[in-house]
C-alpha cells in the first residue's frame, strides 16, 4: 500500500527518458496515456483509502523523518493527485490527434517526455510532505511547462514561455528564500515536524518573513491577481493539449500549496491578525471582477478562457481566505470543478483550432452549426463556468455563497453575483460567435486542400470533449465523491 | 546597531547581490542580460543557504567524538539540488533565447514586443 | 395504490417521453411508424398522468411526502426530487392531454406545410414534454428551477426550427430573455429564500412566514415575478412574440400551454407554497405588485389589437391572459387562487384551439395576416367555428369553460383587501381588457365569416388554388380541445377538484 505512493513519482520519472528515446509518435503517446491512467488508478486507490481521514505515510529511502523525506498523504493530497492524473489522461486522449497537427513530428517524443515530466512534478508537489522537496518538484514541473509552452505553433509562444520562465523562476526562488528562512528558524524541512514544533520558534521574526516570501512566491505561480500577467499569454499560446493540461492542473496545484502553507505549515491563529486574510480576500474579489471583465473583452477564445481562469482562481482565493469550513470546502471542491470545466473548454477550443486552424472568435462565426455536438459540449461547460444549477460550477458557488453569508461578508456575495453576470457575458460571447452570428467565409490558414481535418473532428478529441462535458454534469449532480474528499480535507486543515 | 550590521555582514552582501540580480532582470531589455540577472539572483539565494548552515568555528560534520561543533551540512546538500535546478533553468532560458532569435531576429524585448503587437 | 407505485408512476411520467423521443429518433425513415410512436408515447403519458390523478390522495398532504422520489442531492438539503401533488397533476394532465391533440394535429401540419427535419421536431418535442412533466412534479423550488431552465434550452431548437435568419433572431431573443432573467432574478431570489428559511421545499402555508421580515416580502416576490419570465409579465414578455417564428404546433402546445403555463405554474407554486397566501396578505406585498399583471393585461390587449400578424396577435393575447393567472395568484385570496389555477386549464384548451386554427389557415392558404382573412370563413367553416369557440371561451362567455375561471377571478378581485384605488383599478382593468378581448379576437372570425373577399384578384387566386379545409389530421387535432372547452363548461369538476386543494393550505 505505502509503496504505491512512490510509484506515482517513479513511474513517470522512469518513463519520461524512455519516451524521449522512442522515435514513434504513436508509441510515445500510448506510453504517456498508460502512465497517466496508471497514475489515475493509483491516486484513486489512495483517495479511497484516505477519504475518511486516515493517512498513508511513506518514508523515502527508509530515512526517518524529519531527516528523510516523508510523504504523508491525507485526502487533500490524494484529491489533488486524482485531479492531476485524471486531467493528464484526458489531455492525453485529446493530444492523440491534436499534437501531430500542431507540433513538428520530430519533436513529438520530446513533447510527450516533457509532458510526463510535468505530470511527475505536479504529482510530486501534491504528494510530498517536505517543503524543499516541494520546491524541487515545483521546478521540475515548471521547467517542463516552459518547454511545453514554447512548442506552441506561433512564435509568440516563445516569448510567452520566456516571460513565464522569468516570472516563474522568480516565484520559485522567492519560495526557496522563504523555505530558507523557515529552515533557519526551525531547523527542519518536514511539514508535520515544523507544524508540531511551531510554538517553540514562532516568536522569531524570521518565521513571519518566511511566510511572506513563500506566499508571494506561490501566489506568482498560482497567478493570483495582480501576479497573473504571465498566465493569459502562456495558456493562450501553448499547444492545445498543453493548455488543457496546464489550465486544469498547474495553478490548482499552486493553490493547493498555498493551502498547505497557510493551514498546515502555519497555524491559522499565527497569520490571521496579519491582515493577510483581508488582503487575500480583496485580491480574490479583484481577481474575479478583473479576470471576468478582461475575459469578456477578449477576441480570441483561448485567451478569453485564460482570463476566465484568472477569475476562477480568484474564487478559490476568496474561499480559502474566509477561513471557515464552508469556504475551504468551496475552494477545494473548486480545484476539481474548475479543472474539469476548463479542461473541457480548452479541449473545445482545441477542436475548433484543429478544424478552423484559428481560435479568433471572429473567424469561428457560425462554426457551431457545422459541429453541433462540439458546440453543445462547449455550451455545457460554459454553463458550468457560469454556475448554472445542475453543473459543477453551481456546487462551488453555492458553498462559497453559504460561506460568505455565514461570515456576513456581503462584498463577497456581491462579487460572486457580478462575477457570474460577467461570466454569462463572456460565455455568451463564445456562444454567440459560434452559433448565432451568421457564417462568414472561414479563414483557413496553412491547411492543404482536401485535408479531412477541416471536415470533421477526430473521434479521440470528441471523446475527450464529451468525457469532460459529462463530468461537468455528473459531478454537479452527484457530489458525493468530490464533497466528501473536500470536506474531509477541509476538516483536516482546520483541525490543526 | 553597528554590531547588528557587522554581525550579519554576509547577509547584507547577499542582499546586495540579490538586488543586483533583480535589478538587472527588470531593467534590461536584452533577453540574455535578463537571464544573467536571473542567474545572479538565484546564486544569491544559494549563498544565503550556504551561509545559513555555517557555524562559527565549526568543522565539517564528521561522526566522531572529537568534533562536537560542526556546520549544518543539510543546506549545502540542498543547494546541490538548487544549483542543478538553476543550471537547468538558465539552459532552458538560453535555448528559448536562441529560438526567439531565430523567430524574431532579435533578442531585444522592446523590439520583440513591437513585432508581437503588429501581428 | 401504495407509495412505491406512485413513485414509479412519477418516474415513468418523465422517462416515457424521453424514451419515446429516442425511439422516434430511430424511425426517421418510416414516417408512419414514427408518427404512431409519437402518438403511442403521448397516449401512454396521458394514461400515466391519469393514473397519478386517480390515485392522488387529495384529503391529506402526507400523500406528497409518501410519493417523494429523490433523484440526486448535490448539496445537502438541496435535492432534485419529485412528488405528486394535486396542482402538479392538474398541469401534467393538461400538458400531456393536449400533447395527444397536438401530435395528431402536427402530423397534418408538418406534412401539409412540408417542414424539414420532421424527425428532429418530434424528438425535441417529446423531450420538451419530459421537461414539462419534471416541472409539474417537482418537489422543491430547486428542482423546479432546474427543469425550468432545461425546458428553456430544450425548446430553443424548436423555436429556431426553420433555421433561417428570422428564426435565429427570434431564438436569440427567446433564449436571452428567458435565460437571462432567470439567472439574474430567479436564481438570486431562490438563494435568498434558502438563506432566509434554510429550505426550498414546497410546504403548505409557505416557508417564508416567520423567517423573512415583512418589508422584504414584496421585493423578493418581485424578483420571482421578473425571474420567471416564462409567465410573460411585462416588460419581459418579448420572447413570446419572438417565439412565434416556430412551427404552429410548437406555438400551440409549448407557447400557449406548456412553456408559458410552466411559468405561471411556478409563480402559483411560489405564491402558495413558498410565500403562503397569508404571508402575502399580511405583509401587503401584493398591494403594489398587483399592478404588474394588471398593466400587462391592459397593455398587451392594446398591442394585440394593433397586430396584423395572426400568430403575433394570439401571442399578445396569451401574454394578457397569463397575467390574469398571475393576478389571481397575487390576489392571494381563495377565489383568486382558484380562478387563477382554473384559468391555467381553461385558457390552455381555448388558446390551443385558436393556435390550431391559425395553423390550419396557414397550411391551407399560406396566409399569416388578419387582414387577408376576409371571406375565408365560407371556404373553411370548420376552422373558423373552432376559432370562434376558442375566442368565446377566452372572453369568458357562458357555455364555454373559460367562463368559470373568469368568474372566480372576478369574485376574487371583488374580495381584494387593499387600497381603494387599487381595488377599483383592478376591476376597471379587467373590464377594459374583456372589451378589448372581444374586439381583437372576435373580429377575426367576424371578418372571415361576414366580410366579402377584398378584391377579385385574390378571390380568383383562391379559386385557382382551390382552398379547402386543412388536412384531416389537423381537423381532428383541432376538434379535441374545442370539444373539451365546451365540455368544461358543463363539468368543471375535474379541474375544480384539483384547484380547490390549493386553498386547503
Amino acid at each position: 500500500m505505502e509503496q504505491l505512493t512512490i510509484l506515482l513519482i517513479v513511474i513517470p520519472l522512469m518513463c519520461a527518458p524512455i519516451t524521449a528515446l522512442i522515435p514513434s509518435e504513436k508509441i510515445t503517446w500510448a506510453l504517456t496515456l498508460i502512465v497517466s491512467l496508471i497514475s489515475l488508478a493509483i491516486s484513486f486507490y489512495i483517495l479511497y483509502e484516505v477519504i475518511d481521514g486516515k493517512h498513508v505515510i511513506y518514508e523515502l529511502g527508509g530515512w526517518r523523518p524529519p531527516w528523510g523525506i516523508e510523504y504523508k498523504i491525507d485526502s487533500l493530497n490524494a484529491f489533488v493527485a486524482v485531479i492531476v492524473s485524471g486531467i493528464s489522461a484526458l489531455a492525453c486522449l485529446f493530444a492523440y490527434r491534436s499534437v501531430p497537427s500542431e507540433i513538428d513530428k520530430k519533436t513529438i517524443p520530446l513533447f510527450y517526455a516533457a509532458f510526463q515530466l510535468c505530470l511527475l512534478g505536479l504529482l510530486g508537489i501534491s504528494l510530498t510532505g517536505d517543503i524543499f522537496n516541494l520546491f524541487v518538484f515545483l521546478e521540475i514541473s515548471s521547467l517542463a511547462t516552459y518547454a511545453l509552452i514554447s512548442m506552441g505553433k506561433h512564435r509568440k509562444a516563445l516569448t510567452a514561455a520566456f516571460s513565464y520562465l522569468i516570472l516563474g523562476t522568480i516565484g520559485a526562488t522567492f519560495f526557496l528564500i522563504g523555505v530558507g528562512f523557515l529552515f533557519a528558524a526551525s531547523g527542519s524541512l518536514n511539514t508535520a515536524d515544523i507544524a508540531s514544533r511551531f510554538s517553540s520558534f514562532e516568536d522569531m521574526q524570521l518565521v513571519e518573513t518566511a511566510l511572506i516570501f513563500m506566499v508571494m512566491g506561490i501566489a506568482l505561480k498560482a497567478a493570483i491577481f495582480p501576479l497573473h500577467s504571465w498566465l493569459p499569454n502562456a495558456y493562450g499560446q501553448a499547444p492545445s493539449a498543453v493548455s488543457v493540461f496546464l489550465s486544469a492542473t498547474a495553478t490548482k496545484v499552486s493553490i493547493y500549496v498555498l493551502l498547505r502553507i497557510l493551514f498546515d505549515l502555519y497555524p491559522v491563529e499565527y497569520w490571521v491578525d496579519m491582515l493577510l486574510p483581508q488582503i487575500m480576500l480583496s485580491l480574490g474579489c479583484a481577481a474575479v471582477i478583473y479576470g471576468s471583465y478582461r475575459a469578456w473583452q477578449q477576441v480570441e477564445m483561448k485567451r478569453l478562457l485564460a482570463f476566465s481562469s484568472v477569475a476562477q482562481i480568484g474564487y478559490m482565493v476568496i474561499g480559502l481566505s474566509m477561513l471557515n469550513e464552508l469556504g475551504l470546502i468551496a475552494s477545494i471542491i473548486h480545484l476539481f470543478n474548475h479543472a474539469v470545466i476548463k479542461a473541457t473548454l480548452f479541449i473545445g477550443a482545441g477542436i475548433l483550432l484543429y478544424r478552423a486552424n484559428t481560435t479568433q472568435l471572429k473567424s469561428l462565426r457560425g462554426l457551431g452549426k457545422d459541429m453541433p455536438w462540439t458546440f453543445a459540449a462547449i455550451a455545457l461547460a460554459g454553463l458550468s463556468l457560469i454556475g448554472v444549477p445542475g453543473t459543477v460550477g453551481f456546487v462551488t458557488k453555492w458553498y462559497l455563497l453559504e460561506a460568505a453569508v455565514e461570515k456576513g461578508l456581503w462584498i463577497v456575495v456581491a462579487t460572486i453575483v457580478v462575477g457570474s453576470v460577467l461570466a454569462i457575458a463572456y460565455v455568451w460571447k463564445i456562444v454567440e460567435n459560434l452559433y448565432f452570428r451568421s457564417k462568414r467565409k472561414i479563414h483557413i490558414h496553412d491547411v492543404s486542400s482536401g485535408d479531412d481535418g477541416v471536415a470533421k473532428a477526430p473521434k479521440t478529441m470528441t471523446m475527450a470533449l464529451w468525457i469532460g462535458a459529462i463530468m461537468c454534469i455528473i459531478f454537479g449532480l452527484n457530489t458525493e465523491l468530490s464533497f466528501q474528499a473536500a470536506s474531509s480535507a477541509a476538516t483536516a486543515l482546520l483541525e490543526r | 546597531m553597528m554590531d547588528f550590521v557587522l554581525g550579519h555582514i554576509n547577509y547584507w552582501l547577499i542582499v546586495a547581490v540579490m538586488m543586483v540580480g533583480l535589478y538587472t532582470l527588470m531593467s534590461r531589455s536584452n533577453l540574455i542580460k535578463k537571464l544573467a540577472g536571473l542567474a545572479i539572483f538565484q546564486t544569491a539565494v544559494i549563498l544565503f543557504y550556504v551561509s545559513l548552515g555555517k557555524v562559527t568555528g565549526g568543522t565539517v560534520p564528521i561522526m566522531d567524538e572529537k568534533y562536537t561543533l560542526y556546520s549544518n551540512p543539510l543546506p549545502q546538500v540542498l543547494m546541490l539540488t538548487a544549483i542543478v535546478v538553476g543550471v537547468a533553468t538558465t539552459a532552458l532560458g538560453f535555448a528559448l533565447v536562441i529560438r526567439i532569435k531565430e523567430a524574431y531576429d532579435s533578442v531585444e524585448e522592446s523590439e520583440i514586443n513591437k513585432m508581437d503587437e503588429q501581428d | 395504490m401504495n407509495q412505491l407505485d406512485m413513485t414509479l408512476l412519477i418516474i415513468l411520467s418523465i422517462i416515457v417521453p424521453v424514451v419515446g423521443g429516442i425511439i422516434v429518433s430511430r424511425l426517421g425513415k418510416h414516417i408512419n411508424i414514427r408518427e404512431a410512436a409519437t402518438l403511442i408515447t403521448a397516449l401512454a403519458l396521458f394514461v400515466i398522468n391519469l393514473l397519478i390523478y386517480v390515485n392522488l390522495d387529495l384529503s391529506h398532504e402526507n400523500a406528497v411526502a409518501s410519493s417523494r422520489f429523490v433523484f440526486a442531492e448535490p448539496i445537502e438539503g438541496l435535492a432534485i426530487a419529485f412528488s405528486a401533488t394535486a396542482f402538479g397533476s392538474l398541469f401534467a394532465i393538461i400538458a400531456s392531454g393536449l400533447w395527444i391533440a397536438t401530435s395528431i394535429y402536427a402530423i397534418g401540419y408538418m406534412r401539409g406545410h412540408h417542414e424539414k427535419h420532421q424527425t428532429r421536431f418530434y424528438v425535441l418535442f417529446a423531450i420538451a414534454i419530459a421537461g414539462v412533466m419534471a416541472v409539474a412534479y417537482s418537489d422543491n423550488l430547486f428542482t423546479l428551477f432546474l427543469f425550468y431552465e432545461i425546458l428553456t434550452v430544450s425548446t430553443y431548437p424548436l423555436v429556431t426550427h426553420s433555421g433561417n435568419r428570422e428564426a435565429r433572431k427570434g431564438g436569440k431573443t427567446y433564449i436571452l430573455i428567458l435565460m437571462g432573467s432567470s439567472i439574474l432574478f430567479f436564481l438570486p431570489a431562490m438563494i435568498i429564500v434558502w438563506f432566509v428559511s434554510g429550505t426550498l421545499s414546497f410546504q403548505e402555508g409557505g416557508i417564508l412566514a416567520g423567517n423573512l421580515d415583512a418589508i422584504w416580502a414584496a421585493p423578493l416576490l418581485a424578483l420571482f415575478l421578473f425571474g420567471i419570465s416564462k409567465a410573460g409579465l411585462m416588460p419581459l414578455h418579448k420572447w413570446l412574440p419572438s417565439a412565434m417564428v416556430a412551427p404552429t404546433p410548437v406555438s400551440a402546445l409549448l407557447h400557449a400551454v406548456a412553456v408559458v403555463k410552466a411559468g405561471v405554474f411556478s409563480v402559483m407554486k411560489i405564491v402558495v407554497f413558498i410565500f403562503g397566501t397569508d404571508f402575502i396578505t399580511e405583509s401587503n406585498a401584493n398591494h403594489w405588485l398587483i399592478w404588474l399583471p394588471l398593466i400587462t393585461i391592459v397593455v398587451a390587449s392594446f398591442i394585440a389589437l394593433r397586430k396584423d400578424n395572426l400568430k403575433e396577435r394570439l401571442a399578445y393575447s396569451t401574454v394578457s391572459q397569463l397575467s390574469y393567472i398571475i393576478l389571481g395568484a397575487l390576489l392571494a385570496n381563495e377565489a383568486g387562487i382558484l380562478g387563477g389555477t382554473m384559468h391555467i386549464a381553461m385558457h390552455a384548451f381555448a388558446k390551443i384551439s385558436l393556435f390550431f386554427a391559425a395553423g390550419a389557415i396557414l397550411v391551407a392558404t399560406h396566409k399569416k395576416y388578419v387582414s387577408q382573412l376576409s371571406g375565408l370563413g365560407r371556404t373553411m367553416p370548420f376552422t373558423f367555428t373552432v376559432f370562434t369557440i376558442g375566442t368565446l371561451s377566452i372572453i369568458g362567455l357562458p357555455f364555454f369553460g373559460g367562463m368559470w375561471s373568469k368568474w372566480y377571478l372576478l369574485s376574487g378581485s371583488l374580495s381584494f383587501q387593499g387600497p381603494e384605488f387599487t381595488y377599483w383599478a383592478i376591476l376597471t382593468g379587467l373590464a377594459i381588457s374583456s372589451i378589448l378581448n372581444t374586439y381583437y379576437l372576435l373580429s377575426i372570425p367576424m371578418t372571415a365569416f361576414f366580410n366579402k373577399a377584398d378584391n377579385d384578384s385574390s378571390n380568383a387566386s383562391q379559386h385557382a388554388s382551390g382552398i379547402k379545409e386543412a388536412p384531416v389530421a389537423c381537423l381532428i387535432g383541432m376538434a379535441i380541445p374545442t370539444c373539451i372547452t365546451v365540455y368544461l363548461f358543463f363539468d368543471p369538476q375535474l379541474f375544480y377538484r384539483l384547484a380547490a386543494t390549493l386553498n386547503q393550505f
